[in-house]
């Protein structure tokens, strides 16, 4: 580009910069009309693309479920249902079987690994306890870190992961904890993946998070989000 | 807004997921710029430099496209934003500093096409970065491009002296040599994180 | 048509994916072509989107290159092809996010990919439009094999699988290295000196030929 603008001097006879300014605003409306229809006619299928991955991960992770409802629990602690796309809550979604109970609540999580991490897991809030866990996003190692969504050993650490609630205080009586591999003794501890424990205790730490911060909340309007299966 | 610390995010955009090696941004003048350290460094700097004014740019522009909710504009903003300032970067330098310009010379409109600069921008936008994080991001970002460099060329310039095959000289060589040091990069992963 | 130019037009074509093949032969666009090959269906998804975007502006390019003055050509090119790459980036997010997510960030980086404001500047803003499209189709279906026999290698190596099917049975170890940045590095570096044998050996034989 800098050839250009030196050639523009020296060049005997250079269209004057109406036309150029003609041709480039010419241009750029062109480009712009052509992204705002592109724009517009991908819309409604890349939300319904959006809504239905969702959707999917959610039942697969809440087998009983039949459909679901998402709701967002903001920094206050409040819940609000089916929140704004780009509102600042964190996302969970309640599972409803066909007569409409509660199934379970999906709770999405995020943080850090060797990379960043994106979770899904299945809380119970009658038995306390977590029954699911799928990785929705993943950078960790091929091979090594990518362990920690596929080894059934490890997965198998959240068929019942205790998350009991202090009833005084709604705070987690025991946190949830990553431990070495092999050294898994109380029912709230993740036995980690041999060879991969920075990824399995990220996963460990989010959980830690997701659950001092969003089940205080949830017991709490529990009775909100059984009610609106049954509507 | 991401919670990462701004020590991690230097860390991990020098060495971790160095640029270069790891991400693939920038892979161009790495393999082209690289044969003598003496360019490689000034190609970093300047690097370095617009690197870090276009991220503020695109960091202004990108907050500016989401209060007009205008998001699918980006790529278009986003790449007129980074061709700009190589041109004001280069007047000005050219003005003030003759002796510098004619240093960097064909380098400074290279990086108008050289991917790791929209890749910052558009990185630091997926990634959710607040302002401050985007600049740490970015200047650690160009110093690990830089690093890779000047690492590549000092190793480049050992090679020319060495006995190699024919058929194996020039980029299918760099190219083995870009993948050892990315391996070598591999190691630093876990630092900075607890 | 005379048969000598749709002959030219053919050669313009097969350019692109033989003789001028933009990966092994020009060395452009090097940083998709290692970024997100570790699996073949990236692979083609990326050359499939790079290919749209190429054949688009490639055509445009030829279209407007009577009106466009000569000092704001290469700002009028990064337009089209940004305006093509947004269009690209939400027609993979209304087909797939899965594959959306897989390239991230680096299909807002096909403007930036050398190959495409390569041929806009050297072939589609002096030719007419048909050859231009031509010579666009050619150029990406080779950007295309080549990513494929990156990603080809890549994933049967790396994930002993072709296309997410697994070829080589259970007992089978991946050979993780070849999921990793280094072994994009590898692969390419082995296509190149592949290619440059099979020229040498080439080049021996056409002066074998000349001295006997």
């Amino acid at each position: 580009m800098s050839e250009t603008s030196v050639q523009a001097g020296s060049l005997p006879k250079a269209p004057g910069s109406l036309s150029m300014i003609v041709v480039m605003t010419a241009v750029a409306t062109a480009c712009g009309l052509l992204i705002v229809t592109a724009f517009q006619a991908t819309k409604n299928a890349i939300e319904h693309n959006v809504a239905t991955i969702t959707q999917e991960s959610v039942l697969e992770i809440l087998p009983d479920a039949t459909r679901q409802i998402p709701f967002g629990v903001d920094k206050s602690g409040a819940v609000v249902r089916e929140p704004a796309a780009d509102a600042d809550v964190s996302k969970i979604y309640a599972g409803y079987d066909e007569s409409g109970a509660l199934a379970g609540i999906a709770i999405e999580g995020s943080g850090q690994g060797w990379n960043e991490l994106k979770i899904l897991y299945a809380y119970a809030p009658d038995r306390q306890c977590i029954f699911g866990f799928k990785v929705l996003e993943c950078r960790e190692t091929p091979g090594v870190g990518d362990k920690i969504a596929t080894q059934e050993e490890f997965l198998a650490n959240f068929k019942e992961l205790d998350a009991t609630l202090d009833p005084g205080t709604r705070a987690p009586e025991h946190p949830i904890v990553t431990v070495k591999h092999g050294t898994k003794k109380d029912k709230w501890e993740i036995d980690a993946i041999s060879g991969a424990t920075i990824s399995s205790k990220a996963v460990g730490r989010i959980l830690q998070d997701s659950t001092t911060r969003l089940l205080p909340a949830i017991t709490g309007h529990l009775d909100e989000i059984r009610k609106a299966g049954a509507e | 807004m991401n919670s990462a610390s701004l020590w991690f995010i230097f860390i991990d955009s020098l060495l971790i997921n160095n640029l270069v090696l790891a991400v693939f941004l920038g892979i161009c003048p790495f393999l082209g710029v690289s044969g003598k350290l003496d360019t490689a460094i000034r190609m970093g700097g300047a690097v370095v430099f617009v690197m870090l004014v276009s991220s503020a740019l695109a960091y202004g522009m990108n907050v500016l496209l989401v209060r007009l909710d205008a998001e699918y504009l980006r790529i278009i903003s986003y790449i007129v934003v980074i061709a700009s300032t190589v041109q004001l970067v280069e007047m000005f330098i050219k003005k003030k500093s003759p002796a510098l310009f004619r240093a960097l010379g064909i380098y400074l409109p290279l990086i108008t096409t050289n991917c790791a600069v929209l890749g910052v921008a558009m990185f630091q936008t997926i990634r959710d970065y607040s302002f401050v994080q985007s600049m740490v991001f970015s200047l650690g970002s160009g110093l690990g491009f830089t690093l890779a460099l000047v690492i590549m060329s000092g190793i480049r310039e050992q090679l020319n002296l060495s006995d190699v095959p024919n058929a194996a000289k020039g980029t299918a060589l760099a190219l083995m040599v870009a993948g050892i040091l990315s391996m070598a990069f591999m190691g630093f992963a876990g630092l900075g994180s607890n | 048509m005379s048969e000598s130019s749709s002959n030219r037009n053919l050669q313009v074509f097969l350019n692109g994916i033989w003789k001028e093949n933009p990966v092994f032969v020009q060395v452009l666009g090097m940083c998709p072509t290692l970024a997100v090959t570790n699996s073949v269906r990236n692979a083609i998804a990326m050359g499939i989107s790079t290919m749209f975007v190429l054949v688009m502006s490639s055509m445009l390019v030829a279209m407007v290159r009577k009106v466009v003055p000569k000092q704001v050509r290469i700002a009028t090119y990064i337009l089209i092809i940004s305006t093509f790459v947004t269009i690209v980036d939400y027609l993979i997010k209304a087909v797939s996010i899965p594959v959306y997510k897989a390239l991230g960030p680096f299909i807002a980086l096909i403007v930036v990919n050398c190959i495409i404001l390569g041929r806009a500047e050297a072939f589609a803003s002096k030719n007419t439009v048909y050859r231009s499209v031509l010579d666009a189709v050619g150029m990406g279906v080779g950007f295309c094999i080549a990513l494929l026999c990156l990603g080809g290698v890549r994933e049967l190596l790396g994930s002993g699988s072709f296309l997410g099917v697994p070829i080589f049975g259970p007992y089978f170890e991946p050979w993780v290295i070849f999921l990793l940045p280094s072994g994009g590095f590898f692969t390419l570096g082995a296509w190149l000196l592949v290619f440059s044998l099979l020229k040498e050996r080439k080049a021996r034989r056409a002066a074998q030929e000349q001295s006997a």
